[in-house]
């Protein structure tokens, strides 16, 4: 039994929305990374820039990826996964400021192990955190810059995010077996 | 995966394409300012080498700890028979010392699988080349430098061509090869002296010629292996002249090639004897690019037996 | 060698396989054979025999009991009685000892041994040469006329390979109705050979064995015999060609015998594919295809009998890799077991036919006038009663062996032996030994 808590239009303004946020806070595109967490936080940041570049002619703010598996702190609890591609933008993160994009924020744990990959790339001037869904259940002292949408849940709760690049169609839906 | 990289043919065709992966999202690592992951912090892998080889050993090095992994260099060169340690002591010993992982290269075939199945020890056992046995890791990485000329660097070796020339008998490099290549779909054709071949290679998956320039036009990739020279005092050919005139590469036989083809060696050569200096160091060669990409290879190996949780 | 003079009676037991009947035992003989409970038992111990099958003494022309020398593999003691509750009344200790038995010296001494220890007869076998360094001919007459009167000559472990060395055995042996027994494998052809050489070894990178290797050799020695009219024993054939080569060789009229081993009836090459060396072995493990006709010629009669090549190992020479373990593997306590799992079972023997191929035709081969010998009244007591039914997963710990490489560990196999009688003196009873070794023997 699931229930879908955003749908096509929602996420499409929850993101308009973080673009817009973002371009206030840094005062301008000028100094700006987007780095997608894989999967799915990699066309999330696509859409970001886009968006970006729609509001503020022009404006072409590198997109990059960045694969956190062989940073996280739960490798041995799940056997050895593939890894997914890490794309730094050829005008690299130093002294720029890196959005970190992610689908869900749930224990911070992610996040943890993309600043200890993002700090073996380079130094960036500060470092931001959009994400679309936050779920809540910290475990880590973070919290996002950017949020789409806080969606309570229970921790027997999932929730999963769909976007149309790899799964066809734009949605969040959350249920016990989501 | 398995637990254990033991044989080629513990690769099914996903994990071989899984491992080609990996490492090549690992490569960039080697191009950054820092080469480490914290990947395998805390985890022990021990290179437990009965053999010399000083290239295999120092690429096992590089890549754990690349992977942070702690690193124990364990020579046991001459120690195995007849005086020291045997190899199940030395596992006990391993086993004492808290080994997440062990290299182990061994002049007897079959002792990596004796170590991994004996119940002496509980790491995950990779074999860096047992006997004339085999040597999955430098199959593998050999996969990977095919794959990046030949392939784009992605997916399979499906419909490539393949020809392997020279000591095939003795060398485990061309068993592992023959098993992974066609796990990964290249056709492969072994060349060799026919006394230079075992008893029962027609039941291999791969094609026999004797004629080195046969299979030359349709090649993608030529893999010349080392002949040694104390062959010869066994009777296994003639003279060394016979045997480059007959098997070795020069460049007229280089130019027999395609445009595309690629020339390999997992060293190390015997210039002048399988393989002339010009074509060793010539446009084609990618032997100095085949040792590059053992380190990446041998990450993606140590992170998939050690990353993850230990199968149940 | 004195009985202990208790009479016994077994009650209820099919001689050879045949209809029921009981069998009085008195001092070393069978004194009385008759209808169940047709015979007195008056002062004899009853031994209930279930309808249960008796054969006569199992005898193996073919033992390692590696001593003097190799006391941590195996000791004359322990080997006798393995070969006891194997079945056995009586072995033929091969000569590879240390030092080597090729003078009457030693043989003589491993005879004592065997007479002291009174599990089973021990008969020496001579080496062939000094040393089985295969070079001059070590003193096989001297050994023929010693105490222990040798009359099988083996190099065993090595092979005569010398053609006119090999020659000169041949007749020199005849003088005394010796017999050579050879271990067929040409050295050159076998240098640090590991196992049999086929697709299997090419793909373990296992150096090959080759079948040629010992059936050239083969080959050679049957017309050697021929020509100089000699008598030949072959050691545990292990391929379909030697056992060509032996049907063409007895069709022809040559005098030569031949030996199939248990596990080469049973087990093959396949098992090299774990790399343990507890299925090591020299001649290797071949294919299907030869246990097939290995299994068939000793059915014809083309092999001659099974011999165990019984080869104890201790721990240390078998845990290890592959290429540095040991040839080897024991025998004497499952050679039975195997007979009847791989002979009797489907058919290709019966129990006539195992007595003929464990006991009757190797005493004679051996020239052992007191074993192998019909079980009729006045012949000596040498017998062993037999469970048919009896089976179980076979437990190496349990082995009455000072070593442990046993191949069928694990293996669901018969256990047939339930009792064994050296002229008239039971050695097993209920499986296991009747008496506890000498305590003073080492």
């Amino acid at each position: 039994m699931a229930t879908r808590v955003l749908d096509e239009a929602d996420i499409s303004r929850a993101l308009s929305r973080i673009a817009h946020e973002i371009l206030e806070r840094e005062k301008g595109a000028e100094h700006l990374v987007l780095m997608g967490i894989p999967s799915r936080g990699v066309p999330l940041a696509r859409r970001i820039a886009e968006r970006i570049a729609t509001i503020e002619p022009g404006a072409d703010v590198p997109v990059g990826a960045l694969d956190i598996t062989m940073y996280r702190d739960d490798l041995r609890l799940k056997p050895a996964r593939a890894l997914e591609p890490t794309v730094v933008p050829p005008e690299g993160i130093d002294g720029r400021t890196v959005v970190l994009v992610d689908d869900v924020l749930f224990s911070g744990r992610s996040v943890r192990a993309a600043l200890d990959a993002l700090s073996e790339l380079g130094r960036p001037r500060a470092v931001r955190l959009a994400v679309l869904v936050d779920r809540g259940h910290r475990e880590f002292p973070i919290r996002a810059d950017h949020v789409g949408k806080n969606v309570p849940t229970s921790l027997r709760e999932q929730v999963r995010v769909r976007v149309a690049e790899l799964d066809g169609l734009d949605e969040v839906v959350i249920g016990e077996d989501a | 995966m398995n637990r254990h990289l033991l044989s080629a043919a513990d690769l099914t065709h996903d994990d071989a394409v899984l491992v080609l992966d990996t490492a090549r999202e690992l490569a960039a690592v080697s191009g950054r300012a820092v080469k480490k992951l914290p990947t395998l912090r805390g985890r022990t892998v021990v290179n437990l080498f009965f053999e010399d080889s000083t290239r295999t050993r120092i690429s096992f090095e590089a890549a754990a700890k690349r992977l942070s992994a702690d690193v124990i260099n364990f020579s046991a060169k001459g120690s195995s028979v007849s005086k020291g340690e045997s190899l199940k002591d030395t596992a006990l010993t391993l086993q004492a010392m808290g080994a997440d992982a062990v290299v182990i290269r061994h002049s007897a075939s079959g002792a990596p699988h004796r170590l991994a199945h004996s119940g002496w020890i509980s790491a995950a056992v990779v074999n860096a080349g047992d006997g004339t046995h085999e040597h999955p890791t430098q199959a593998l990485l050999d996969a990977y430098t095919m794959r990046e000329h030949l392939a784009d660097g992605a997916g399979d070796l499906a419909g490539r061509r393949v020809t392997i020339v020279g000591d095939v008998l003795h060398s485990r490099v061309a068993r592992s090869n023959v098993l992974l290549l066609h796990t990964l779909g290249a056709h492969v054709t072994l060349v060799a002296p026919p006394t230079l071949l075992p008893v029962g290679v027609a039941t291999w998956p791969c094609e026999v010629s004797y004629d080195l320039d046969a299979p030359l036009p349709a090649s993608d990739a030529l893999m010349m292996l080392r002949v040694q020279r104390e062959r010869m005092d066994a009777a296994f050919f003639p003279s060394e002249r016979e045997y480059a005139r007959r098997y070795g590469l020069d460049a007229r036989r280089a130019a027999l090639l395609p445009e595309h083809a690629i020339v390999m060696h997992p060293g190390p050569m015997n210039r002048g004897m399988e393989i002339t200096a010009e074509v060793a160091d010539g446009p084609r060669s990618v032997i100095v690019e085949q040792v590059t990409n053992g380190v990446s290879i041998r990450m993606a190996v140590l992170y998939l037996l050690l990353g993850g949780a230990e199968p149940a | 060698m004195t009985s202990t003079g208790t009479t016994h009676l077994l009650t209820d037991v099919r001689p050879l396989g045949a209809d029921p009947v009981d069998v009085r035992i008195e001092g070393a003989t069978i004194v009385a054979i008759g209808a169940p409970g047709t015979l007195d038992a008056d002062g004899a111990r009853v031994l209930p025999g279930a309808g249960r099958v008796l054969l006569p003494g199992l005898v193996d022309l073919h033992t390692h009991l590696r001593e003097p020398g190799r006391e941590d593999a195996e000791t004359v003691a322990t080997g006798s009685a393995a070969a006891a509750r194997g079945g056995f009344t009586a072995v033929h200790a091969m000569a590879n000892t240390d030092p080597v038995a090729d003078t009457a010296g030693v043989v003589e001494q491993v005879w004592h041994l065997g007479r002291d220890t009174g599990l089973v007869d021990v008969f020496p076998v001579g080496a062939v040469t000094v040393g089985l360094r295969g070079e001059r001919l070590a003193e096989l007459g001297a050994m023929a006329d010693s105490a222990a009167a040798v009359r099988v000559f083996s190099d065993d472990g090595r092979c005569v390979s010398d053609a006119v060395l090999m020659r000169r055995a041949l007749e020199y042996v005849k003088a005394f109705d010796g017999v050579i027994a050879q271990h067929a494998q040409e050295p050159r052809l076998t240098a640090d050979a590991q196992m049999n050489e086929g697709a299997l070894s090419g793909r373990l990178g296992l150096r090959g064995w080759p079948a040629v290797a010992e059936e050239a050799i083969i080959a050679r020695d049957v017309l050697l015999a021929e020509h100089v009219g000699s008598r030949l024993h072959v050691c545990h054939v292990s391929t379909a060609g030697s056992v060509e080569i032996i049907r063409w060789a007895k069709s022809r009229g040559i005098d030569v015998t031949a030996e199939v081993t248990p596990h080469h009836l049973l087990l093959t090459e396949d098992l090299a594919a774990s790399y343990d060396p507890v299925f090591k072995v020299n001649p290797p493990l071949r294919r299907e295809h030869d246990v097939q006709a290995v299994r068939e010629a000793l059915a014809d009669g083309t092999i001659d009998i099974v011999a165990t090549d019984h080869a104890p190992h201790p721990v240390e020479d078998k845990e290890c890799e592959w290429n540095v373990a040991a040839f080897g593997m024991l025998g004497l306590e499952q050679a039975l077991a195997v007979v009847i799992e791989t002979m009797v079972a489907p058919g290709l023997l019966d129990w006539a036919g195992v007595a003929d191929r464990m006991a009757i035709a190797p005493a004679r081969i051996g020239r052992r006038a007191g074993h192998g010998r019909p079980i009729a009244v006045g012949e000596p007591a040498n017998l062993v009663l037999v469970d048919p039914q009896a089976r179980g997963p076979v437990d190496p710990a349990a082995s009455s062996s000072r070593s442990r490489n046993n191949p069928y560990a694990g293996r669901d196999l018969p256990a047939p032996v339930v009792a064994t009688f050296l002229r008239g003196r039971p050695t097993v009873l209920d499986g296991s030994l009747a008496a506890p070794l000498a305590a003073s023997r080492p």
